[in-house]
């Protein structure tokens, strides 16, 4: 019998599988299809203050192995999250989730992230400082170390629960935004958030995006995120949540090994909405296959 | 939702451009007319949103233009499997049609009309139908719907079959208790404009996962942010933001 559970910034979880923000709504879509109490937590859409449709579509674009998405944090804000959508999760899910939150200025960081606090329902805030499709506030406060620190200062401060944030790979070095947020008090970093990207339509001359550029996601950016939990991982000593292209259980391996003490699926879940079921189900061969008896004793192996 | 492998039976071209596809599954999930599968193409990472034309039993058949590389290798495939997720979307509501309706459809937005009217047919409605195309070598389908029954009027856009003109063009005259509409933007906002009942819309737009997830293709209406994939891809005329 091999060992799945990992402690994820003080909190034991089953398995160190999370959908990703963005990808799996609030849980009930997915439910209507496999218990989603499998998972070892989600994270949900991003919530911002006040309610937010998004940019203009078409919001989506494919690309070689992946996709761009330009959504742009449409959610109803967080009065409503916490009054509508938290009350219908929580019948569909029973262990802690992960709370999204997303801000466009460290007012708005603190004013989230202090409401979701106090729902019963959250174990971890996953701090976004790394949205590509917002003007004015998201990606910028990933992209200096000075600013990223100022954040999860300020965020911890308001809150008791741990903190984890979400970091940009549009920079030049992670490691170094990565080290910032340790320095201000975050108890985790989560990474990538999608790559800038663009594509053009060849009849029309026009970016496909109605936003002209979106994030890139998929298996077309594995390596880089690899690579990236790689750096951060040996550059700061709190967890490091990896994400970024996975779509089976040997990359959720691999992302470990490269550091990560949990890993969150995106895209994936989109093509394949079992995705993180069938990921589940294939753990444990593909553990016995690498002679991993614990999912533990991997984490950052290759560092 | 449900995803199933369905069998390839048939993959023709109806036209220069249009497929007529039939496939064997599991079609239990596709309850309404209106609804989508989205398939799953190898070498393409985004799954492929299509229209149901008809289903009879375990038969499916799809009707879709080649418009890029994913419909191309789509249109290349004479059999073999593919992977479904059927059962999307809220599809067309059959309940408040009245005793004669009307189905507009336009280009590759005349398939789903085809189970909707055998729908309402069945439910002993005398549904008429007008089919707009560019061309007369465009035009698909018009003897399938005069199969079923209904009174069928086809408009082409350069005058080359039918009525001159645009599917508005076909409108003058006739009467009807509802209409059900499928095609282009630009023909649904005429449409919208030139109809005098209540009616319903399909519409379209780039999705990402076909089922509610991420957002990609949200619309605003007047009764509040809409995912078309999920909450559509019908919308009621009194919804709609135009």
């Amino acid at each position: 019998m091999v060992n799945t559970s990992v402690t994820l910034c003080g909190v034991e979880i089953d398995n160190p599988i999370i959908p990703a923000s963005g990808t799996f709504g609030y849980g009930y879509e997915f439910a209507e299809l496999y218990d989603i109490n499998i998972l070892g937590t989600f994270s949900f859409k991003g919530t911002t203050r006040e309610p937010r449709f998004g940019n203009p579509t078409p919001r989506i674009a494919e690309t070689a192995s992946g996709m761009l998405n330009a959504v742009g944090l449409q959610n109803p804000g967080v009065e409503k999250v916490i009054s509508e959508e938290l009350p219908k999760m929580r019948k569909v899910f029973s262990k802690k989730v992960m709370a999204n939150v997303s801000g466009f200025s460290i007012d708005d960081y603190v004013y989230i992230c202090r409401r979701l606090d106090e729902c019963d329902e959250v174990g971890w805030l996953e701090v976004n400082i790394s949205c590509p499709n917002v003007h004015g506030g998201g990606m910028s406060f990933g992209t200096s170390p000075k600013s990223a620190e100022e954040v999860a200062k300020a965020v911890k401060k308001a809150v008791k629960k741990p903190v984890i944030i979400k970091l940009s790979p549009n920079v030049t070095d992670i490691a170094e935004i990565a080290k910032a947020c340790e320095a201000g008090g975050a108890d985790g970093v989560s990474l990538i958030n999608t790559l800038l990207g663009m594509r053009i339509n060849l009849r029309t001359r026009r970016p496909l995006l109605k936003n002209t550029t979106g994030g890139l996601s998929g298996p077309a950016v594995f390596p880089v995120a690899v690579r990236m939990v790689y750096q951060c991982a040996k550059a700061v000593k709190i967890p490091v949540v990896g994400m970024g292209g996975v779509a089976s259980a040997e990359d959720v391996l691999e992302m470990m090994l490269a550091g990560a003490t949990a890993v969150e699926v995106g895209a994936q879940n989109l093509v394949n909405p079992f995705a993180c079921r069938d990921i589940i189900a294939e753990l444990p061969e593909a553990m016995e296959k690498y002679g991993i008896s614990s999912l533990r004793d991997i984490v950052g192996a290759a560092l | 939702m449900k995803q199933t492998i369905f069998e390839i039976e048939k993959n023709n071209p109806l036209t220069e451009n249009v497929y007529e596809m039939t496939l064997r599954g599991d079609c239990s999930e596709i309850t309404r007319p209106g609804q989508f599968v989205n398939i799953c193409l190898d070498g393409f990472y985004l799954r492929r949103p299509i229209s149901v034309c008809d289903v009879c039993g375990d038969r499916l058949t799809l009707i879709y233009k080649v418009v890029g590389k994913g419909t191309e290798k789509m249109s290349q495939m004479s059999s073999g499997s593919l992977d479904l997720l059927t059962g999307l979307g809220n599809g067309y509501d059959t309940s408040v049609s009245g005793g004669s309706p009307l189905l507009i459809g336009g280009g590759v937005g005349v398939p789903p009309l085809y189970l909707l009217a055998k729908k309402l047919l069945s439910e002993g409605k005398k549904a008429a139908v007008i089919l707009g195309f560019n061309t007369k070598s465009e035009i698909f389908y018009e003897d399938k719907f005069r199969g079923l029954g209904c009174e069928v009027f086809v408009t082409t856009a350069d005058g080359s079959y039918g009525i001159k003109g645009f599917v508005t063009d076909a409108l003058a005259g006739l009467e009807y208790t509802y209409f059900y509409c499928c095609g282009p933007e630009p023909m649904l906002k005429a449409v919208y404009k030139n109809t005098t009942s209540s009616g319903q819309f399909s519409f379209e737009e780039r999705m990402g996962c076909g089922f509610g997830a991420c957002m990609g293709c949200s619309c605003e209406t007047l009764t509040g942010y809409k995912r078309i994939c999920r909450d559509g891809p019908v919308l009621k005329k009194e919804e709609i933001k135009w």
